[in-house]
């Protein structure tokens, strides 16, 4: 048997995803810049594409913006936002449990001279508001926070910040980066207040390679790339139509019938989290089940190094991860669970489980049997 | 300008007598199969008591030069420029071309040295050599001979064309791969021992290697580091036959039967065993470790001496004396480097104890080693069975 549980590294492609980029790559292959009659067909999966996330969200076509996937879509958003308002202020604000692709543009803007203050998180790893709202000044033009930490699955109250972040400093821009939260959630931009918001497509089953950043009407965003201005010269280069196409397909798919998805996902994790409590030494990290993302189970197996049980579970056709799957190759303490006080001992055990709507409640038990069977031995084993 | 040819010059081996024509023909073997790696076709003759490695097609010239700097037995490589024969004022007027091309404005002190291949040739080798000098001097002023030490020497050799070159690219040295029998290198996936393998690789010896698994202690990836270090390797020892030993219930045993602090004293004794087995297997003559005296506990001549009275083959540790920046150098300069130092846990490294003897008594490790009676050996026959084997080109 195999089980699947690293969904928020990346998920399978859905077969109807598939199908659009294997027709995008061998009958409508033209480039969609092109005037002829090939170039036209192709362009239609762009609109087409667009107008599906347009519908989601609640927002209008134009400001759908295809990027090559997450990464891009947050570089854009913090380097690309700061440069297009640095005149409006100098100050930027994000929190310590960001990802990489955050925290490295927020990086960079430092040392480019701008003011930046990371913000702490509690136990759970959850914002605090009062920390944001004494952070927010006059002169402070972007807030970058997740909607849900790739790590434990902590869910960030987006609209509550975006309330503050508008009330206190009117110029700021509210980015989200949410990439784990699309998919999962029902996200309306401008309902919530968010100025920004970042997508990649292959953790909702579609193609790796592809992304998106809304980007509202009203924010001043700089261009990155340069060229033959395409995505009205927001974005240049041949448009990734398979990509693209794919990920308008993924979207659609994965919001119909949304709650019950969820729902599903939700049991998955108690299934799991009530099996692995009954192992005994097992710290569930995070908010509670139901409040943390329904997708996301992060947990440490006290004693037992997280590459080690990772490798045993995958001699089993067992796939996890340890810390997230970005960060561990490089030999480095998580940022995020730092933030939230973990002590080194616990963050060298602890794993995260991912769901998606395609695991089962088999799976799970498939999981937890052999859990059973290896962590007393692995237990056994270790550094003394 | 184009060089249709290298003059490849080895000094070591010339000194061996009437086994030289054994090294020669390993050198050539050696250099065709570097060659054959790259695009483009090539030609390796031995032609009166040289070598050459004719180009009659398009090739990238750096690319061919690194190859051949790959190939160990090459001193020096000498790109030759090949011209028609067509009597001396033509020769003249070439080898004067190609001081231009290549020399442009040279000002210094020179010498022209002529060897007749071809006996018959009307002039005599001092000659040419006199009158093609005369030649260079019309055309560079500023320059002078100088027969003694000059800091350019032009040779011009007379066969059925005129080859002609006038700088040599330093080689790699040593011995000709197969020339020297074959060895087992023990093969983690650190900076040591890549350099080693390169080292005794490099005085003619073929490598094989053995790599110690412990999964799931040490993970795909870090197999995957040795396989690519392997192949870095194996660029300048030629393929290497790679044998993956699963190690773990080895290890595991060791740690549930034995003193803690001794577990990697005798955690090597069994890798040593291990080795030399496949080696003798293999027709090895000898162990090869990446060891480096007082780098580790494990390295001390109190630990090498645990670790080396199990095994009859001699060990070779070519790093032996070397600083670790030194051993980095090498590995910097075999491009080893970069990929030793990838961050994956070998198998060394997982169950080591805080403070591990580094003066094992030979006494009390044999007398530990008593613990594992029961059912090490039957380990280490599954160990030995199911070894995995990878060759490496």
């Amino acid at each position: 048997m195999e089980a699947y549980l690293d969904n928020s590294a990346t998920t399978r492609c859905y077969g109807e995803v598939k199908d659009i980029v294997v027709k995008t790559m061998l009958e409508d292959y033209g480039n969609p810049s092109a005037m002829h009659t090939k170039g036209v067909q192709a362009e239609m999966y762009l609109k087409d594409a667009a107008s599906k996330l347009a519908r989601i969200l609640k927002v209008t076509e134009k400001e759908i913006l295809f990027t090559s996937g997450g990464t891009e879509s947050n570089n854009l958003a913090l380097i690309g936002g700061a440069m297009a308002n640095k005149r409006a202020g100098n100050h930027i604000i994000t929190t310590a449990v960001e990802h990489a692709a955050v925290a490295r543009p927020v990086e960079f803007l430092k040392e480019q001279g701008f003011d930046v203050t990371i913000l702490p998180v509690d136990e759970q790893g959850v914002i605090k508001l009062d920390a944001l709202e004494a952070a927010l000044r006059e002169d402070t033009i972007l807030v970058s926070t997740m909607y849900v930490n790739n790590e434990v699955g902590s869910v960030m109250p987006v609209e509550k910040i975006a309330a503050l972040v508008h009330e206190k400093s009117p110029k700021a821009l509210y980015h989200v980066d949410a990439i784990q939260a699309f998919g999962k959630f029902r996200i309306y931009p401008k309902k919530a207040g968010i100025d920004l918001l970042s997508v990649s497509g292959h953790k909702i089953h579609g193609p790796k390679g592809v992304g998106f950043l809304y980007i509202s009407s009203k924010a001043k965003v700089q261009p990155m790339i340069l060229g033959g201005g395409q995505q009205n010269g927001m974005r240049s280069g041949t448009d990734n139509v398979p990509g693209i196409a794919g990920l308008g397909v993924a979207a659609e798919k994965i919001y119909t019938d949304l709650d019950k998805k969820v729902e599903h996902l939700y049991q998955l994790k108690e299934r799991m989290a009530k099996g692995l409590e009954e192992l005994g030494d097992v710290i569930i990290n995070g908010m509670p089940l139901r409040q943390g993302a329904p997708q996301i189970l992060s947990v440490s197996f006290m004693g037992i190094r997280s590459e080690v049980l990772l490798h045993t579970l995958e001699e089993k056709g067992i796939y996890i991860s340890a810390g997230s799957a970005c960060s561990s190759h490089k030999r480095k303490s998580s940022a995020t669970l730092t933030a939230m006080g973990m002590p080194a001992s616990q963050i060298e055990c602890t794993v995260r489980i991912s769901f998606s709507e395609e695991n089962t409640f088999e799976e799970i038990d498939y999981c937890l049997d052999i859990l059973k069977e290896i962590v007393p031995l692995l237990r056994r084993y270790s550094r003394r | 300008m184009t060089f249709h040819a290298f003059l490849i010059k080895y000094a070591e081996i010339a000194l061996k007598g009437k086994n030289r024509y054994l090294f020669e023909d390993a050198l050539v073997k050696q250099i065709r199969i570097s060659l054959s790696k790259i695009e483009g076709e090539f030609e390796v003759k031995k032609d009166q008591g040289r070598i050459y490695v004719y180009c009659p097609e398009e090739y990238d010239f750096d690319e061919a030069v690194e190859a051949l700097q790959r190939v160990f037995g090459i001193v020096g490589i000498c790109p030759v420029a090949i011209f028609e024969d067509n009597g001396f004022e033509q020769m003249s007027k070439d080898v004067v071309e190609f001081m231009k091309n290549r020399h442009p404005n040279f000002s210094g002190s020179f010498k022209v040295y002529t060897r007749r291949a071809k006996k018959n040739y009307p002039i005599p080798s001092m000659e040419v050599s006199a009158d093609l000098g005369g030649c260079i001097l019309k055309e560079f002023p500023e320059s002078h001979v100088d027969v003694h030490t000059p800091e350019l020497t032009l040779s011009v050799e007379i066969r059925d064309k005129i080859y002609v070159y006038s700088e040599t690219i330093k080689g790699a040295g040593g011995m000709p791969i197969g020339t020297s029998g074959k060895a087992m290198l023990l093969l983690s996936g650190g900076i040591d021992s890549p350099v080693a393998g390169y080292m005794i690789a490099k005085r003619g010896v073929k490598i094989d290697a053995v790599y110690f698994h412990a999964p799931p202690y040490t993970s795909e990836r870090a197999k995957q580091k040795v396989v690519d270090l392997a192949r870095l390797v194996a660029k300048y020892s030629g393929p290497i036959r790679l044998h993956v030993v699963n190690f773990t219930d080895i290890q595991l045993y060791i740690y549930d039967q034995c003193p803690h602090e001794e577990l990697t004293i005798i955690m090597r004794r069994y890798m040593m065993r291990i080795a030399e087995h496949f080696a003798k297997k293999t027709g090895c003559l000898g162990l090869i470790t990446g060891e480096s005296i007082g780098q580790v506990a494990s390295q001390t001549l109190h630990s090498l001496n645990a670790t080396n009275e199990v095994c009859e083959l001699p060990v070779y540790r070519p790093v032996i004396g070397f600083d670790k920046q030194e051993i980095v150098e090498i590995s910097r300069k075999i491009d080893t480097f970069e990929t030793s130092i990838q961050p994956f846990e070998d198998c060394c490294t997982i169950f080591v104890a805080k403070h591990p003897v580094t003066k094992p008594n030979l006494k009390v490790i044999r007398k530990s080693e008593e613990n594992l009676a029961e059912k090490i050996e039957e380990l280490m026959k599954t160990a030995l069975e199911t070894v995995e084997i990878i060759e490496v080109e």
